[in-house]
Protein backbone atom coordinates (compact mmCIF):
# COMPACT_ATOMS: atom_id res chain seq x y z
CA UNK A 1 0.00 0.00 0.00
CA UNK A 2 1.18 3.18 -0.98
CA UNK A 3 2.20 5.88 1.61
CA UNK A 4 1.29 9.52 1.78
CA UNK A 5 3.98 11.63 1.40
CA UNK A 6 4.92 14.71 3.32
CA UNK A 7 7.01 17.46 1.19
CA UNK A 8 8.81 20.10 2.96
CA UNK A 9 8.93 23.13 0.73
CA UNK A 10 11.66 25.42 0.34
CA UNK A 11 11.43 28.63 -1.27
CA UNK A 12 15.09 29.70 -2.45
CA UNK A 13 16.25 33.50 -3.11
CA UNK A 14 19.42 33.99 -4.37
CA UNK A 15 20.94 30.60 -3.00
CA UNK A 16 18.78 31.08 0.45
CA UNK A 17 15.78 29.53 1.72
CA UNK A 18 13.28 31.30 3.15
CA UNK A 19 9.40 31.57 4.02
CA UNK A 20 7.05 34.26 3.69
CA UNK A 21 3.33 34.65 4.60
CA UNK A 22 1.35 35.01 1.80
CA UNK A 23 4.46 35.86 -0.08
CA UNK A 24 5.62 39.10 1.33
CA UNK A 25 7.90 40.05 4.29
CA UNK A 26 10.21 36.59 3.46
CA UNK A 27 12.46 36.04 6.13
CA UNK A 28 15.75 34.10 5.54
CA UNK A 29 15.37 30.30 7.45
CA UNK A 30 18.79 29.12 6.36
CA UNK A 31 20.99 27.25 3.82
CA UNK A 32 18.74 24.82 1.37
CA UNK A 33 21.61 22.45 0.92
CA UNK A 34 21.58 21.61 4.53
CA UNK A 35 18.10 22.27 5.30
CA UNK A 36 17.36 19.59 2.56
CA UNK A 37 20.43 17.28 4.13
CA UNK A 38 18.26 18.32 7.30
CA UNK A 39 14.80 16.98 5.96
CA UNK A 40 16.60 14.37 4.45
CA UNK A 41 17.61 12.91 7.43
CA UNK A 42 14.46 13.55 9.28
CA UNK A 43 12.39 11.07 6.99
CA UNK A 44 11.11 13.60 4.36
CA UNK A 45 9.58 11.81 1.55
CA UNK A 46 10.07 13.94 -1.14
CA UNK A 47 11.44 17.97 -1.07
CA UNK A 48 10.14 20.76 -3.32
CA UNK A 49 13.01 24.00 -3.61
CA UNK A 50 10.88 26.88 -4.62
CA UNK A 51 12.91 29.46 -6.90
CA UNK A 52 11.32 32.83 -5.86
CA UNK A 53 13.81 34.71 -7.55
CA UNK A 54 12.95 34.26 -11.06
CA UNK A 55 16.03 36.12 -12.81
CA UNK A 56 18.94 35.21 -14.98
CA UNK A 57 21.71 35.55 -12.77
CA UNK A 58 19.30 33.84 -10.05
CA UNK A 59 18.81 31.23 -12.36
CA UNK A 60 22.74 30.06 -12.24
CA UNK A 61 22.49 30.14 -8.38
CA UNK A 62 19.70 27.89 -8.39
CA UNK A 63 21.38 25.12 -10.76
CA UNK A 64 24.29 25.55 -8.28
CA UNK A 65 21.85 24.68 -5.01
CA UNK A 66 20.12 21.60 -7.35
CA UNK A 67 23.50 19.97 -8.34
CA UNK A 68 24.70 21.01 -4.56
CA UNK A 69 21.59 19.24 -3.01
CA UNK A 70 21.52 16.24 -5.53
CA UNK A 71 24.85 14.93 -4.14
CA UNK A 72 23.74 14.90 -0.79
CA UNK A 73 19.88 13.75 -0.63
CA UNK A 74 18.84 10.01 -2.15
CA UNK A 75 15.18 11.03 -1.64
CA UNK A 76 13.20 12.62 -4.65
CA UNK A 77 12.99 16.48 -5.64
CA UNK A 78 11.00 19.01 -7.25
CA UNK A 79 12.05 22.19 -8.92
CA UNK A 80 9.73 25.08 -9.51
CA UNK A 81 9.36 29.09 -10.03
CA UNK A 82 10.06 30.58 -13.31
CA UNK A 83 9.91 27.36 -15.58
CA UNK A 84 8.82 28.35 -19.37
CA UNK A 85 11.02 26.99 -21.45
CA UNK A 86 12.04 23.25 -22.25
CA UNK A 87 15.75 24.38 -21.94
CA UNK A 88 14.99 25.34 -18.23
CA UNK A 89 13.40 22.35 -17.54
CA UNK A 90 16.06 20.52 -18.87
CA UNK A 91 18.78 22.47 -17.48
CA UNK A 92 16.98 22.04 -13.75
CA UNK A 93 16.50 18.21 -14.59
CA UNK A 94 20.37 17.84 -15.84
CA UNK A 95 21.46 19.05 -12.58
CA UNK A 96 19.37 16.27 -10.32
CA UNK A 97 16.17 17.36 -9.43
CA UNK A 98 13.65 14.61 -9.99
CA UNK A 99 10.80 16.51 -11.38
CA UNK A 100 9.86 19.97 -12.55
CA UNK A 101 7.30 22.14 -11.08
CA UNK A 102 5.49 24.40 -14.16
CA UNK A 103 3.07 26.84 -13.15
CA UNK A 104 2.58 30.12 -14.61
CA UNK A 105 4.82 29.47 -17.56
CA UNK A 106 2.21 26.60 -18.05
CA UNK A 107 -0.89 29.24 -18.01
CA UNK A 108 1.26 31.39 -20.63
CA UNK A 109 1.76 28.42 -22.81
CA UNK A 110 0.19 25.37 -21.33
CA UNK A 111 1.87 23.15 -24.31
CA UNK A 112 5.00 23.44 -22.13
CA UNK A 113 3.24 20.36 -20.14
CA UNK A 114 2.75 18.36 -22.74
CA UNK A 115 6.68 19.21 -24.45
CA UNK A 116 7.93 18.64 -21.15
CA UNK A 117 5.96 14.97 -20.77
CA UNK A 118 6.96 13.93 -24.31
CA UNK A 119 10.91 15.37 -24.17
CA UNK A 120 11.54 13.61 -20.10
CA UNK A 121 8.72 11.36 -19.04
CA UNK A 122 5.05 12.76 -17.41
CA UNK A 123 5.88 11.36 -14.02
CA UNK A 124 8.92 14.38 -13.94
CA UNK A 125 6.05 17.30 -15.10
CA UNK A 126 4.16 18.68 -11.60
CA UNK A 127 1.73 21.38 -12.56
CA UNK A 128 1.82 24.37 -9.78
CA UNK A 129 -1.19 25.92 -9.75
CA UNK A 130 -1.83 28.87 -7.07
CA UNK A 131 -5.71 28.48 -6.54
CA UNK A 132 -8.11 31.51 -4.92
CA UNK A 133 -11.56 31.26 -3.63
CA UNK A 134 -13.53 33.17 -5.95
CA UNK A 135 -17.39 31.79 -6.12
CA UNK A 136 -19.45 30.31 -7.73
CA UNK A 137 -19.86 32.25 -11.64
CA UNK A 138 -20.19 31.33 -15.38
CA UNK A 139 -16.39 31.69 -15.65
CA UNK A 140 -15.58 30.05 -12.38
CA UNK A 141 -17.83 26.91 -11.90
CA UNK A 142 -15.82 25.11 -9.57
CA UNK A 143 -16.29 28.35 -7.23
CA UNK A 144 -11.95 28.58 -7.76
CA UNK A 145 -9.62 30.50 -10.19
CA UNK A 146 -6.14 30.41 -10.89
CA UNK A 147 -4.16 32.98 -10.09
CA UNK A 148 -0.61 34.15 -10.75
CA UNK A 149 2.26 36.20 -8.98
CA UNK A 150 1.49 35.18 -5.60
CA UNK A 151 -2.46 35.81 -6.24
CA UNK A 152 -1.71 39.41 -7.25
CA UNK A 153 -2.59 38.14 -10.75
CA UNK A 154 -5.97 36.90 -11.97
CA UNK A 155 -6.07 34.31 -14.52
CA UNK A 156 -9.80 33.95 -15.12
CA UNK A 157 -8.99 30.01 -15.67
CA UNK A 158 -11.83 27.69 -13.59
CA UNK A 159 -8.78 25.65 -11.36
CA UNK A 160 -10.64 22.29 -11.81
CA UNK A 161 -10.99 22.95 -15.61
CA UNK A 162 -7.06 23.96 -16.00
CA UNK A 163 -6.31 20.77 -13.60
CA UNK A 164 -8.34 18.33 -15.52
CA UNK A 165 -6.98 19.91 -18.43
CA UNK A 166 -2.98 20.05 -17.62
CA UNK A 167 -3.73 16.38 -17.03
CA UNK A 168 -4.89 15.96 -20.45
CA UNK A 169 -1.58 17.35 -21.44
CA UNK A 170 0.41 15.65 -20.01
CA UNK A 171 1.33 16.26 -16.15
CA UNK A 172 2.13 13.91 -14.09
CA UNK A 173 1.13 15.07 -10.44
CA UNK A 174 -0.69 18.69 -9.19
CA UNK A 175 0.61 20.40 -6.30
CA UNK A 176 -2.22 22.26 -5.38
CA UNK A 177 -1.49 25.56 -3.61
CA UNK A 178 -4.17 27.64 -1.61
CA UNK A 179 -3.71 31.03 -2.05
CA UNK A 180 -6.27 32.03 0.54
CA UNK A 181 -4.82 29.12 3.19
CA UNK A 182 -1.23 29.64 2.50
CA UNK A 183 0.94 31.18 5.18
CA UNK A 184 -1.60 31.18 7.98
CA UNK A 185 -1.10 28.14 9.27
CA UNK A 186 -4.32 27.39 9.63
CA UNK A 187 -5.33 24.38 8.09
CA UNK A 188 -5.50 23.42 3.85
CA UNK A 189 -7.98 23.94 2.44
CA UNK A 190 -9.86 20.44 2.54
CA UNK A 191 -13.04 20.95 -0.16
CA UNK A 192 -10.69 22.54 -2.76
CA UNK A 193 -8.37 19.82 -2.61
CA UNK A 194 -10.99 16.77 -2.28
CA UNK A 195 -12.58 18.97 -5.65
CA UNK A 196 -9.68 18.78 -7.73
CA UNK A 197 -7.81 14.97 -6.00
CA UNK A 198 -10.88 13.19 -6.67
CA UNK A 199 -11.53 14.48 -10.07
CA UNK A 200 -8.26 13.81 -11.58
CA UNK A 201 -6.52 10.49 -12.16
CA UNK A 202 -3.05 12.00 -11.09
CA UNK A 203 -1.63 12.84 -7.60
CA UNK A 204 -2.51 15.84 -5.91
CA UNK A 205 -0.25 17.52 -3.79
CA UNK A 206 -1.84 19.82 -0.95
CA UNK A 207 -0.40 22.60 -0.16
CA UNK A 208 -0.96 25.90 1.86
CA UNK A 209 -1.99 26.51 5.37
CA UNK A 210 -0.45 23.35 7.54
CA UNK A 211 0.03 24.35 10.77
CA UNK A 212 -0.55 21.49 12.63
CA UNK A 213 -0.18 18.10 12.71
CA UNK A 214 -3.82 17.51 12.64
CA UNK A 215 -3.99 19.57 9.56
CA UNK A 216 -2.25 16.80 7.85
CA UNK A 217 -4.48 13.86 9.12
CA UNK A 218 -7.89 15.99 7.68
CA UNK A 219 -5.96 16.68 4.27
CA UNK A 220 -4.59 12.91 4.05
CA UNK A 221 -8.20 11.65 4.92
CA UNK A 222 -11.15 14.16 4.37
CA UNK A 223 -9.28 16.22 1.33
CA UNK A 224 -8.14 13.15 -0.45
CA UNK A 225 -4.69 14.46 -0.84
CA UNK A 226 -2.05 11.71 -1.65
CA UNK A 227 0.85 14.31 -0.51
CA UNK A 228 0.90 16.86 1.86
CA UNK A 229 3.55 19.94 1.51
CA UNK A 230 4.90 21.55 4.57
CA UNK A 231 6.75 24.73 4.97
CA UNK A 232 6.61 27.43 8.52
CA UNK A 233 5.57 24.72 10.78
CA UNK A 234 8.73 22.88 9.82
CA UNK A 235 11.42 25.11 8.98
CA UNK A 236 10.67 27.27 12.17
CA UNK A 237 11.54 24.21 14.41
CA UNK A 238 8.17 23.86 16.00
CA UNK A 239 7.42 20.36 14.76
CA UNK A 240 9.49 17.79 13.49
CA UNK A 241 8.93 15.50 10.53
CA UNK A 242 9.74 11.94 12.03
CA UNK A 243 6.93 13.39 15.02
CA UNK A 244 4.52 14.05 12.49
CA UNK A 245 4.79 11.12 10.99
CA UNK A 246 4.32 9.58 13.78
CA UNK A 247 1.23 11.10 14.53
CA UNK A 248 0.12 10.60 11.71
CA UNK A 249 0.27 6.80 12.19
CA UNK A 250 -0.88 6.78 15.56
CA UNK A 251 -4.09 8.76 13.52
CA UNK A 252 -4.41 5.21 10.73
CA UNK A 253 -2.54 7.34 8.14
CA UNK A 254 -0.59 5.44 6.34
CA UNK A 255 3.25 7.16 6.23
CA UNK A 256 6.50 5.47 5.24
CA UNK A 257 7.85 4.63 8.85
CA UNK A 258 11.41 4.07 8.64
CA UNK A 259 14.27 5.45 6.75
CA UNK B 1 34.31 -0.93 -14.36
CA UNK B 2 30.43 -0.43 -13.83
CA UNK B 3 28.74 0.69 -16.86
CA UNK B 4 25.54 2.37 -16.09
CA UNK B 5 24.04 2.61 -19.36
CA UNK B 6 22.82 5.69 -20.81
CA UNK B 7 20.16 5.05 -23.74
CA UNK B 8 18.54 8.68 -23.48
CA UNK B 9 16.22 7.49 -20.90
CA UNK B 10 16.10 9.86 -18.62
CA UNK B 11 17.44 11.23 -15.66
CA UNK B 12 20.63 9.03 -15.17
CA UNK B 13 22.96 10.66 -13.04
CA UNK B 14 20.89 10.07 -10.17
CA UNK B 15 22.28 6.40 -10.27
CA UNK B 16 25.78 7.84 -10.93
CA UNK B 17 25.22 10.26 -7.57
CA UNK B 18 24.50 7.43 -6.16
CA UNK B 19 27.30 5.38 -6.44
CA UNK B 20 29.88 8.47 -6.06
CA UNK B 21 28.36 8.59 -2.32
CA UNK B 22 28.85 5.38 -1.94
CA UNK B 23 32.54 6.14 -2.78
CA UNK B 24 32.58 4.22 -6.03
CA UNK B 25 32.50 7.38 -8.05
CA UNK B 26 36.47 5.92 -9.80
CA UNK B 27 34.98 3.21 -11.14
CA UNK B 28 31.30 4.15 -12.04
CA UNK B 29 30.68 5.57 -15.63
CA UNK B 30 27.75 6.66 -17.64
CA UNK B 31 28.08 5.44 -21.11
CA UNK B 32 26.05 4.63 -24.40
CA UNK B 33 29.04 2.77 -25.96
CA UNK B 34 29.01 -0.82 -26.49
CA UNK B 35 32.72 -1.30 -25.93
CA UNK B 36 32.36 0.09 -22.69
CA UNK B 37 29.51 -2.27 -21.79
CA UNK B 38 31.75 -5.23 -23.13
CA UNK B 39 34.66 -4.15 -21.09
CA UNK B 40 32.85 -3.24 -18.23
CA UNK B 41 32.52 -6.13 -15.04
CA UNK B 42 29.14 -5.26 -14.25
CA UNK B 43 26.02 -3.35 -15.55
CA UNK B 44 23.40 -0.80 -14.08
CA UNK B 45 20.33 -0.30 -17.03
CA UNK B 46 18.22 2.46 -15.48
CA UNK B 47 16.01 4.94 -17.19
CA UNK B 48 12.65 6.33 -17.40
CA UNK B 49 10.00 6.97 -19.56
CA UNK B 50 8.21 5.00 -22.43
CA UNK B 51 9.09 1.13 -23.39
CA UNK B 52 8.54 1.86 -27.53
CA UNK B 53 11.41 4.88 -27.31
CA UNK B 54 13.12 3.19 -24.79
CA UNK B 55 13.90 0.21 -26.94
CA UNK B 56 13.96 2.31 -30.31
CA UNK B 57 17.29 4.24 -28.84
CA UNK B 58 18.64 0.81 -27.64
CA UNK B 59 18.26 -0.62 -31.13
CA UNK B 60 19.76 2.79 -32.35
CA UNK B 61 22.89 2.90 -30.32
CA UNK B 62 23.50 -0.83 -31.12
CA UNK B 63 23.04 -1.76 -27.57
CA UNK B 64 20.57 -4.54 -27.50
CA UNK B 65 23.13 -7.45 -28.39
CA UNK B 66 26.14 -6.06 -25.95
CA UNK B 67 23.44 -5.97 -23.25
CA UNK B 68 22.53 -9.62 -23.81
CA UNK B 69 26.20 -10.82 -23.94
CA UNK B 70 26.91 -9.17 -21.04
CA UNK B 71 24.34 -11.25 -18.97
CA UNK B 72 25.02 -14.54 -21.26
CA UNK B 73 28.58 -13.78 -20.09
CA UNK B 74 27.47 -13.98 -16.17
CA UNK B 75 28.61 -9.98 -15.09
CA UNK B 76 26.23 -8.95 -12.14
CA UNK B 77 23.41 -7.15 -14.23
CA UNK B 78 20.58 -4.77 -12.72
CA UNK B 79 17.92 -3.09 -14.27
CA UNK B 80 16.11 -0.70 -13.09
CA UNK B 81 12.31 0.81 -13.26
CA UNK B 82 11.94 1.33 -17.43
CA UNK B 83 15.65 -0.69 -17.42
CA UNK B 84 13.69 -3.47 -15.07
CA UNK B 85 10.72 -3.91 -17.67
CA UNK B 86 12.96 -4.03 -20.55
CA UNK B 87 14.29 -7.32 -19.69
CA UNK B 88 11.39 -8.95 -20.43
CA UNK B 89 9.64 -9.89 -23.46
CA UNK B 90 7.46 -7.92 -24.34
CA UNK B 91 5.60 -4.64 -22.68
CA UNK B 92 1.72 -3.61 -23.13
CA UNK B 93 3.49 -0.23 -23.89
CA UNK B 94 3.55 1.21 -27.66
CA UNK B 95 3.38 -3.04 -28.19
CA UNK B 96 7.35 -2.76 -27.72
CA UNK B 97 9.32 -6.09 -28.30
CA UNK B 98 11.61 -6.15 -25.81
CA UNK B 99 14.95 -7.85 -24.41
CA UNK B 100 13.65 -11.55 -23.41
CA UNK B 101 16.18 -11.87 -20.77
CA UNK B 102 13.01 -12.71 -18.56
CA UNK B 103 10.27 -14.51 -19.62
CA UNK B 104 6.81 -13.04 -19.18
CA UNK B 105 5.24 -9.66 -20.34
CA UNK B 106 4.98 -5.86 -19.03
CA UNK B 107 1.39 -5.03 -18.66
CA UNK B 108 -0.55 -1.54 -17.11
CA UNK B 109 -1.96 -1.01 -13.87
CA UNK B 110 -5.57 -1.91 -14.54
CA UNK B 111 -8.38 0.95 -14.02
CA UNK B 112 -10.17 1.12 -11.39
CA UNK B 113 -7.97 -0.81 -9.23
CA UNK B 114 -8.84 0.26 -5.79
CA UNK B 115 -7.05 -0.41 -2.09
CA UNK B 116 -8.81 -3.13 -0.06
CA UNK B 117 -11.87 -1.06 1.65
CA UNK B 118 -11.53 2.42 -0.08
CA UNK B 119 -14.08 3.56 -2.60
CA UNK B 120 -11.81 5.42 -4.70
CA UNK B 121 -9.60 4.73 -8.01
CA UNK B 122 -6.06 4.19 -7.24
CA UNK B 123 -4.12 6.81 -9.15
CA UNK B 124 -2.07 6.09 -12.13
CA UNK B 125 1.43 6.39 -12.16
CA UNK B 126 1.84 4.76 -8.34
CA UNK B 127 4.07 7.33 -7.56
CA UNK B 128 5.65 7.40 -3.97
CA UNK B 129 7.09 5.01 -1.43
CA UNK B 130 5.45 1.54 -1.38
CA UNK B 131 6.68 -1.55 0.86
CA UNK B 132 8.90 -3.93 -0.72
CA UNK B 133 8.47 -7.82 0.27
CA UNK B 134 11.88 -9.39 -0.45
CA UNK B 135 11.62 -13.25 -0.87
CA UNK B 136 14.18 -15.69 0.43
CA UNK B 137 17.80 -14.93 0.64
CA UNK B 138 19.85 -13.08 -1.49
CA UNK B 139 22.71 -10.91 -1.19
CA UNK B 140 21.40 -8.16 -3.05
CA UNK B 141 18.95 -7.26 0.57
CA UNK B 142 21.54 -8.23 3.10
CA UNK B 143 21.01 -5.27 5.45
CA UNK B 144 18.18 -3.99 4.37
CA UNK B 145 15.86 -3.92 7.06
CA UNK B 146 12.59 -5.94 6.34
CA UNK B 147 9.23 -3.50 5.42
CA UNK B 148 11.38 -0.74 3.88
CA UNK B 149 9.77 1.44 1.52
CA UNK B 150 10.90 2.37 -1.71
CA UNK B 151 10.19 5.00 -4.06
CA UNK B 152 7.87 3.92 -7.45
CA UNK B 153 6.83 6.07 -10.42
CA UNK B 154 5.53 3.41 -12.93
CA UNK B 155 1.75 2.72 -14.76
CA UNK B 156 3.12 -0.61 -16.28
CA UNK B 157 4.90 -3.79 -14.35
CA UNK B 158 5.95 -6.99 -16.20
CA UNK B 159 4.82 -10.56 -14.95
CA UNK B 160 7.40 -12.81 -14.56
CA UNK B 161 6.85 -16.72 -14.21
CA UNK B 162 6.81 -17.13 -10.36
CA UNK B 163 9.82 -18.93 -9.87
CA UNK B 164 11.63 -15.31 -10.94
CA UNK B 165 9.86 -13.30 -8.78
CA UNK B 166 12.27 -12.20 -6.16
CA UNK B 167 10.26 -9.02 -4.38
CA UNK B 168 6.34 -7.94 -4.36
CA UNK B 169 5.13 -5.10 -3.36
CA UNK B 170 1.23 -4.54 -3.28
CA UNK B 171 -1.00 -1.29 -5.36
CA UNK B 172 -4.30 -2.35 -6.02
CA UNK B 173 -3.04 -6.00 -6.85
CA UNK B 174 0.45 -7.88 -5.50
CA UNK B 175 2.55 -7.13 -8.48
CA UNK B 176 6.56 -8.37 -8.95
CA UNK B 177 8.55 -5.48 -7.71
CA UNK B 178 11.71 -7.64 -8.29
CA UNK B 179 12.84 -10.12 -10.40
CA UNK B 180 15.86 -12.14 -10.50
CA UNK B 181 17.76 -15.03 -11.83
CA UNK B 182 21.49 -15.89 -11.68
CA UNK B 183 23.24 -12.75 -12.16
CA UNK B 184 20.67 -10.82 -13.90
CA UNK B 185 18.45 -8.50 -11.01
CA UNK B 186 15.76 -6.20 -12.06
CA UNK B 187 13.82 -3.45 -9.71
CA UNK B 188 10.56 -1.59 -10.80
CA UNK B 189 11.20 0.78 -8.21
CA UNK B 190 14.35 3.47 -7.49
CA UNK B 191 16.74 2.34 -5.33
CA UNK B 192 18.88 5.39 -6.08
CA UNK B 193 16.05 7.73 -4.82
CA UNK B 194 14.76 5.34 -1.78
CA UNK B 195 17.40 6.60 0.97
CA UNK B 196 19.15 4.21 3.14
CA UNK B 197 17.66 1.06 2.40
CA UNK B 198 18.04 1.78 -1.52
CA UNK B 199 21.69 2.75 -1.05
CA UNK B 200 22.19 -0.38 1.18
CA UNK B 201 20.80 -2.39 -1.92
CA UNK B 202 22.62 -0.78 -4.47
CA UNK B 203 25.99 -1.06 -2.55
CA UNK B 204 25.25 -4.77 -2.03
CA UNK B 205 25.10 -4.78 -6.25
CA UNK B 206 28.23 -3.54 -6.61
CA UNK B 207 30.00 -5.48 -3.99
CA UNK B 208 27.82 -9.01 -5.89
CA UNK B 209 29.30 -11.79 -6.67
CA UNK B 210 26.86 -14.21 -8.42
CA UNK B 211 28.00 -18.12 -8.13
Amino acid sequence: MLSKRIIPCLDVHAGRTTKGVKFVNNIDVGDPVEMARHYYEEGADELVFYDITASAEGRGILLDVVRRVAAEIFIPFAVGGGLNSLDDLRAVLLAGAEKVSVNTGAIRNPGIIAEGARAFGRQCVVLGMDVLRVGVSAGTPSGYEVVTHGGRRRTGRDALAWAREAEALGAGEICLNSIDADGTRGGYEIALTRLISTAVGIPVIASGGAGTPEHLVEVLTEGCADAALVASMVHFGGCRIRDLKAFLAGRGVKVRAQW
Amino acid sequence: MIAIVDYRAGNLTSVQRALDALGLAESAHVTQSPADIAAADRIIFPGVGAAGEAMDNLRDLGLAGPLRQAVADGKPFLGICIGYQLLFERSEEDSAECLGLFAGRVVRFAAGLREAGSPRPLKIPQMGWNEVRFRGHHPLWEGVPAGSEFYFVHSYYPEPSPDRVCATAVYGIEFAAGAARNNLVGFQFHPEKSGRPGLRLLANFCAWRPC
